[in-house]
């Protein structure tokens, strides 16, 4: 059982309309490809770390997914049925298996209930006939698991700190016992001494109970620790997948080596001898993205085929895949 | 002459629930040509400390102590007087840089009425000056770019164009709060190598406020980390990099993932930052601090020598116990 993947995402595409300034009612929406022909595929226990740059999709894959946005097209196969080809009322069997935590923990709060209700609301949601004691059991023990303390529990979302109500969202995640959390930039809106703790929860967490992670976050640093395979998107398109030592070792892609050079390293020896590798210019508009390669626009290495034709995601090693004509 | 003398700066605002001290007891000085980096957590201080230094707090905050910039004293001076200071000598970027510029008014209005405020000059040749700085910022196209509103600039370069307007007057320093914090890693490391080399070409000094330990390693000559209002440790950046002394300073260090190091567990500063409502007496990080002796949580600890070479620190504990 442990070697069939639990989630297998193929060619997924999620599409949105935009309509622009000066556009007449009967304008055509122009179409705005958010994520394009993402496949990857996630076994129990294991966390796929995903970075890019802002508008580059991640947020988007992930919603995509829990089916939160619409899909254009592809296959989301989770443990073995295809939730995309699910009605609304036939995946909620599902959903008690996927769960996710959100970037800014007080947002994801709702202010007007205290703690002990919006850990337990899952649970009152999916399985409404649990008598009160057991609720009150699994709240007070998820409460435990994610440090905090149950005498907390009447209690309201503004009087914790940012740390804690990130810890209050992965107990109201945990309650349902899920396979697989989908962290959405888990960790951004905390202080690094506060960031610390949430991603040494998570890992905790994720060996105590064989949770799947998909990690979403900016920061390559912290993807690289908590992650055992990394993807890199840019513009709604994979450029490269790899285990994360890989990734950060052996860089195939333009962009990865770009983006790895770019993350300043707390060391001001390595820090101030270091090989930049600027990349000049900004993001080109989604609406409009380059023909070919997405990043042709912005590459070092780009030639005339860049534009032509678009490359093909393909293995170049054992579980290294990269997206590029000329990857080292 | 240090360019700027900060002593025993205090911030303090006046809330509806009592007394907030924000800055407490800041001491240090900075010479011309550096680039001095402020570090600290949310809510440490940092940014009030350049507020209180350069007249900015809001209205119910107020500074004492004494700030000296180039010798003469600037703090708690008249409007008019700070206002002449902040458009010649001290300039200022902020993190959000769509924040800083006004959405109604095309980026070329904004960069030349500074200069014919300030300085006098004609239109025309505000206009030529504006499009040679934006020029010297790298924005690209700079003669038509000048005449776009700020929308229709990207992030990164927003945030070029506000450094092109801070920098019109000549400045001597330059106070970058968090210039990069909204931006993505890659426009990050454009825009920190810009600053790095405009700050040779120009020869001024910089203040960089951050949150960053990577980015303060690759762009700082001096350092200082800030905690609860106060600062810990003060020094060279090689030195505290290489030697943090403060426990508070280690803690951070290590509690940062490191891309280029696989550690197999992060180090964590147990517990949270303080509620500066009720500051706790004494050193303000005592409460989380594994090294505390008795004498932390009644008496501030004050700046010490810590090595010979401008190296400080706030600390009871001795620097042999804690290395």
């Amino acid at each position: 059982m442990n070697n069939q993947p639990i989630l297998e995402v193929k060619n997924l595409k999620v599409n949105f309309d935009v309509s622009s300034e000066g556009d007449m009612p009967w304008t055509k929406a122009k179409k705005l490809q958010a994520v394009n022909d993402i496949s990857f595929s996630l076994n129990a226990g294991e966390t796929l770390g995903v970075v890019g740059e802002s508008g580059c999709g991640k947020s988007t894959l992930a919603r995509a997914i829990v089916k939160m946005v619409p899909a254009e097209a592809g296959e989301v196969i989770w443990l073995g049925n295809d939730l995309l080809g699910l009605s609304h009322s036939e995946t909620r069997p599902y959903r008690k298996q996927i769960q996710m935590i959100f970037q800014d923990p007080l947002a994801s709060l709702n202010p007007r209930m205290n703690i002990g209700e919006i850990i337990a609301e899952p649970l009152r949601t999916h399985y409404p006939k649990t008598p009160e004691a057991d609720v009150q059991a699994r709240v007070i023990d998820v409460m435990n698991k994610v440090g905090l303390l149950d005498n907390l529990m009447n209690r309201y979302p503004h009087e914790f700190s940012g740390g804690q109500c990130q810890r209050i969202g992965i107990a109201r995640a945990l309650i349902l016992k899920p396979k697989l959390i989908i962290c959405d930039e888990p960790v951004s809106a905390l202080d690094v001494s506060i960031q610390a703790q949430v991603v040494n929860l998570l890992m905790d967490l994720q060996e105590e109970m064989e949770l799947a992670l998909i990690f979403i976050a900016h920061d390559l640093s912290v993807v690289k620790h908590i992650s055992t395979k990394i993807m890199v998107l840019y513009l709604g398109n994979m450029v490269e997948l790899a285990k994360s030592d890989d990734i950060y070792k052996s860089p195939s892609h333009p962009y990865t080596q770009a983006l790895i050079s770019a993350v300043p390293i707390p060391d001001p020896n390595v820090e101030k001898n270091k090989d930049l590798i600027l990349i000049e210019g900004d993001l080109p508009s989604p609406i409009n993205p380059p023909s070919g390669c997405v990043f042709r626009t912005r590459c070092q290495k780009a030639q005339e085929v860049c534009a032509l034709e678009k490359p093909e995601f393909k293995g170049i090693a054992q579980d290294h895949s990269v997206a590029c004509h000329f990857h080292d | 002459m240090s360019l700027i003398d900060v002593k025993n700066l205090k911030v303090e605002f006046e809330t509806a629930d009592g007394i907030v001290s924000a800055v407490n007891n800041v001491n240090f000085s900075m010479d011309e040509g550096k680039i001095l980096a402020i570090v600290g957590e949310s809510g440490s201080g940092k940014s009030q400390t350049v507020f209180g230094m350069t007249g900015l707090l809001d209205h119910n905050g107020s500074a004492t102590g004494s700030v000296k910039f180039e010798g003469e004293e600037i703090l708690n001076l008249s409007n008019q007087k700070l206002n002449q200071i902040r458009a010649e000598k001290i300039a200022m970027i902020f993190q959000d840089p769509m924040t800083s510029l006004n959405p109604y008014v095309r980026v070329s209005k904004q960069m030349t009425e500074v200069l014919i405020h300030h300085q006098g000059v004609s239109k025309s040749d505000a206009l030529k000056q504006s499009i040679s700085m934006l020029d010297a910022v790298r924005i690209p196209d700079a003669s038509n770019r000048i005449r776009m509103y700020p929308h229709e600039f990207s992030g990164g370069m927003r945030q070029r164009v506000m450094i092109a307007m801070s920098l019109l007057c000549r400045p001597k320093l330059l106070i970058a709060d968090e210039p990069t914090t909204a931006l993505d890693v890659t426009v990050q490391a454009q825009i920190m190598k810009l600053l790095a080399d405009l700050q040779k070409d120009f020869g001024m000094s910089i203040i960089l406020i951050t949150h960053d330990l990577g980015v303060v390693a690759g762009s700082s000559d001096d350092m200082l980390v800030m905690y609860g209002g106060e600062i810990m440790e003060i020094g060279k950046t090689e030195n505290i990099y290489a030697s943090p002394t403060h426990p508070y300073t280690q803690g951070l260090m290590s509690a940062v993932p490191r891309l280029d190091d696989s550690e197999e567990r992060l180090v964590t500063i147990p517990g949270n930052p303080p509620n500066m409502m009720k500051a706790p007496e004494g050193c303000p990080f005592a409460p989380r601090c594994k090294y505390s002796i008795d004498k932390c949580n009644s008496e501030s600890p004050i700046l010490v020598k810590a090595s010979n070479d401008d190296h400080f620190r706030a600390c009871h504990v001795s620097k042999e116990k804690i290395l």
